[in-house]
């Protein structure tokens, strides 16, 4: 058995009175991004600073790599929390330094190494959170997105095992928040540390997430992944998950997850055997070229972009759309057959082509950081379903199903 | 089974306690008072030892510079200012003073002592608390309340060598240099009233000045301005640094009550210091 990276057992705090985590147990794992959600003042960012040693339990253990952190000697404890980072609900930046001073301050201070070496990771970092205009400004002069990424660049800069991020994504609009997200997961996987998230931004941290964590009535109710919670019967779910999740997700304006399941069943479930419907699976293939070419917001632009057209398209014709990962999107069209909307997806293929994918790709351009252009393909799958058929195996076989519909070229310019 | 307390359990849920409680009740307060007076005085300490002891980090040396800057050299000017007029008072007062009893060539006497052993290291520190102090409170509370601390210390940053150690000890080098400046020209100012200003004779003036002060004399001002530093500046290092855990509020205004305290209790820190010293010392 994998011994996680990170272990709490029976761990409670109080502040005075109040006790803020009751016995809470729960694992992390090397390697993956973990999140923890709950409601806004449940405890969330407590739980967090116990992993970098800000608090410390009351009653429990914390176990780092198996080992309980309070049965360490002091140099090991050192050691195990000089692995990790932090980044700040807040940022915590420091407002009378500039953000390249920000960035630079743990490398200066805990690290030998000289000023040509201590520059050249500075900025190397300073250019991967498109913060070059920024660089001499102090955190006041600049947009909460940009003060974000000043405390992402500074969070990342000593090359760190293990990130802790408390709400990574609060104060930003929808389009930044899931650029952020992705440049979580995008860094995540570059430098392969381990990310712990508390975030109540729910569906968005789930298309990155590996493990969840749920956290309510001060405890630990659900570890597992994303797809393992839909099927979790909780009272979490009613009163957390629902009054997180709006009935639309933010950035595509499309009908959440939840909102999903609701007509699903509301519309399909009830219906009599025999009776058909269809699932069209789309997919931008490219997402990343787009992300490390023109930038994350313009990634987000692109998916934001691409979920406005399929509703506008099929919304219109009594679908309903949902995203289901990061760069797919799931309609469900409740009165037609396979016949029916191969010939609906045939005229959605012809107007797509004809500006759907330019609309995509204006999106793009709009939040680029660069004029370069970069290629992208879109693909589209059809499966038919009945009321009887679990949504997620008729929405697996239209992925099977999937072929190229539309692709912008370069040397076309569509 | 629960203690009994011999409070006695009213209807509505509210416990009244025991009859006593009306006579020993002030002397809870008092002593509630001077354990935590005590508590909070054993925690000043810790900080303060802590403080001093975190000098020995190698990247120390230019923080403690950049803050000489801050506390010492950007004081300079008011308390050239301060020490001109408290010279010039002192002057006019102790001529007419020293004129009546016909005794008007002590004047440089009079002026060089009491700013050398008293006025000198009390005033400088006063401004330097007024100026300097209070600024560092407000930052380092600030730092606190906006997780700037929290955040050194998940970078591995101790917060005490990086930002209360260099302050400490940029006041200690600070404060007798300013003192000494501070007597300069407060004998200047002397010389200006009752010389220049009310005809006392410059040489008389001039030679009193030396003549009445030894060694000793100006030790002993300087001796007062580094206990008044390692005082003082722990103290606004200490309200800022625990400006959250204030009892009567929280926020932006805890920052401002801390900053508040730190300076009074700053001046009276100072000014009671100050007699502990004199009677050591004289």
């Amino acid at each position: 058995m994998v011994t996680p990276l990170i272990e709490f057992q029976n761990v409670t705090k109080r502040f005075g009175p109040k006790t803020v985590l009751e016995r809470v147990n729960l694992q992390i794992f090397e390697g993956e991004i973990t999140t923890v959600i709950g409601l806004s003042g449940g405890g969330k960012s407590v739980l967090l600073k116990h992993i970098i040693g800000l608090l410390k339990p009351d009653e429990g253990t914390i176990l780092f790599r198996g080992k309980p952190l309070s049965g360490m000697k002091k140099n090991e404890v050192s050691a195990s929390f000089a692995q990790m980072s932090y980044m700040f609900q807040d940022n915590a930046l420091f407002d009378s330094m500039s953000v390249y001073e920000n960035i630079a301050l743990p490398l200066r201070e805990t690290t030998n190494l000289g000023k040509t070496e201590i520059d050249r990771r500075v900025l190397a970092r300073i250019e991967q959170m498109e913060l070059q205009d920024a660089a001499h400004k102090y955190p006041s002069e600049l947009s909460g997105g940009m003060q974000k990424r000043a405390a992402l660049a500074r969070a990342l800069v000593t090359d760190p095992r293990i990130v802790l991020f408390d709400e990574p994504t609060s104060g930003q609009d929808p389009v930044r928040k899931n650029a952020i997200l992705s440049m979580i997961a995008q860094y995540q996987k570059k430098f392969a540390f381990t990310a712990v998230l508390v975030s109540h931004e729910i569906p968005d941290v789930y298309f990155i997430s590996n493990r969840i964590l749920a956290l309510y009535d001060r405890a630990i109710v659900f570890q597992g992944t994303p797809e393992e919670l839909e099927n979790f019967d909780h009272p979490f779910k009613d009163e957390v998950i629902r009054s997180l999740e709006g009935l639309q997700e933010e950035l595509t304006g499309l009908h959440s997850r939840r909102q999903f399941r609701v007509q699903y069943h509301a519309q399909l479930k009830h219906r009599s055997y025999g009776e058909t419907y269809s699932v069209v699976v789309f997919t931008l293939e490219g997402l990343d070229a787009i992300t490390a070419r023109l930038g994350h917001e313009a990634a987000q632009e692109a998916i934001r972009s691409m979920g406005v057209y399929i509703d506008k398209h099929f919304g219109a014709i009594g679908g309903f759309s949902t995203r289901r990962h990061a760069n797919e999107f799931v309609t469900v069209l409740p009165y037609s057959n396979l016949t029916e909307t191969e010939s609906i997806l045939k005229d959605f293929v012809d107007d797509f082509q004809e500006e759907g994918i330019q609309e995509i790709w204006a999106g793009a351009r709009k939040q680029a950081a660069s004029e370069v252009c970069v290629e992208f393909t879109i693909l589209a799958g059809i499966a038919q379903g009945q009321p009887i058929m679990e949504i997620n195996s008729v929405v697996d076989s239209a992925k099977h199903q999937q072929k190229e519909i539309a692709r912008l070229r370069c040397d076309l310019g569509r | 089974m629960a203690p009994d307390t011999g409070n006695q359990i009213l209807s509505n849920g509210k416990t009244r306690g025991r009859p006593g409680g009306l006579l020993t009740g002030p002397f809870a307060l008092i002593g509630r008072a001077a354990i935590s007076w005590i508590n909070d005085l054993g925690a000043w300490a810790i900080f303060l030892v802590l403080g001093l002891l975190k000098i020995l980090h190698p990247k120390q040396a230019f923080r403690v510079i950049e803050q000489i800057y801050y506390i010492g050299a950007r004081s300079t000017m008011i308390i050239m200012l301060v020490g001109l007029f408290t010279g010039m008072v002192l002057g006019l007062q102790a001529y007419h003073a020293l004129v009546k009893l016909g005794a008007e060539g002590a004047l440089g006497t009079l002026v060089a002592l009491s700013l050398v052993r008293e006025l000198g290291p009390v005033l400088t520190a006063i401004m330097i608390t007024a100026r300097a102090g209070s600024a560092i409170t407000a930052e380092i509370g600030i730092q606190r309340i906006s997780e700037q601390i929290d955040a050194l210390q998940t970078m591995r940053i101790d917060p005490l060598g990086y930002l209360v150690t260099p302050k400490i000890m940029a006041s200690i080098i600070s404060f007798p240099l300013l003192t000494a400046l501070f007597d300069l020209i407060g004998i200047l100012g002397g010389y200006i009233s009752g010389v220049l200003l009310l005809g006392a004779n410059a040489a008389t003036y001039q030679y009193r000045v030396q003549a009445s002060m030894d060694a000793g004399d100006v030790v002993h001002g300087l001796i007062k301005a580094v206990v008044f530093a390692v005082i003082v500046s722990a103290v606004y290092c200490y309200q800022g640094y625990f400006a959250h855990m204030r009892r009567d509020s929280h926020g932006a205004k805890a920052v401002g009550l801390s900053t508040t305290s730190a300076v009074v209790l700053s001046c009276v820190l100072i000014l009671v210091t100050d007699y502990v010293l004199t009677a050591l010392l004289i």
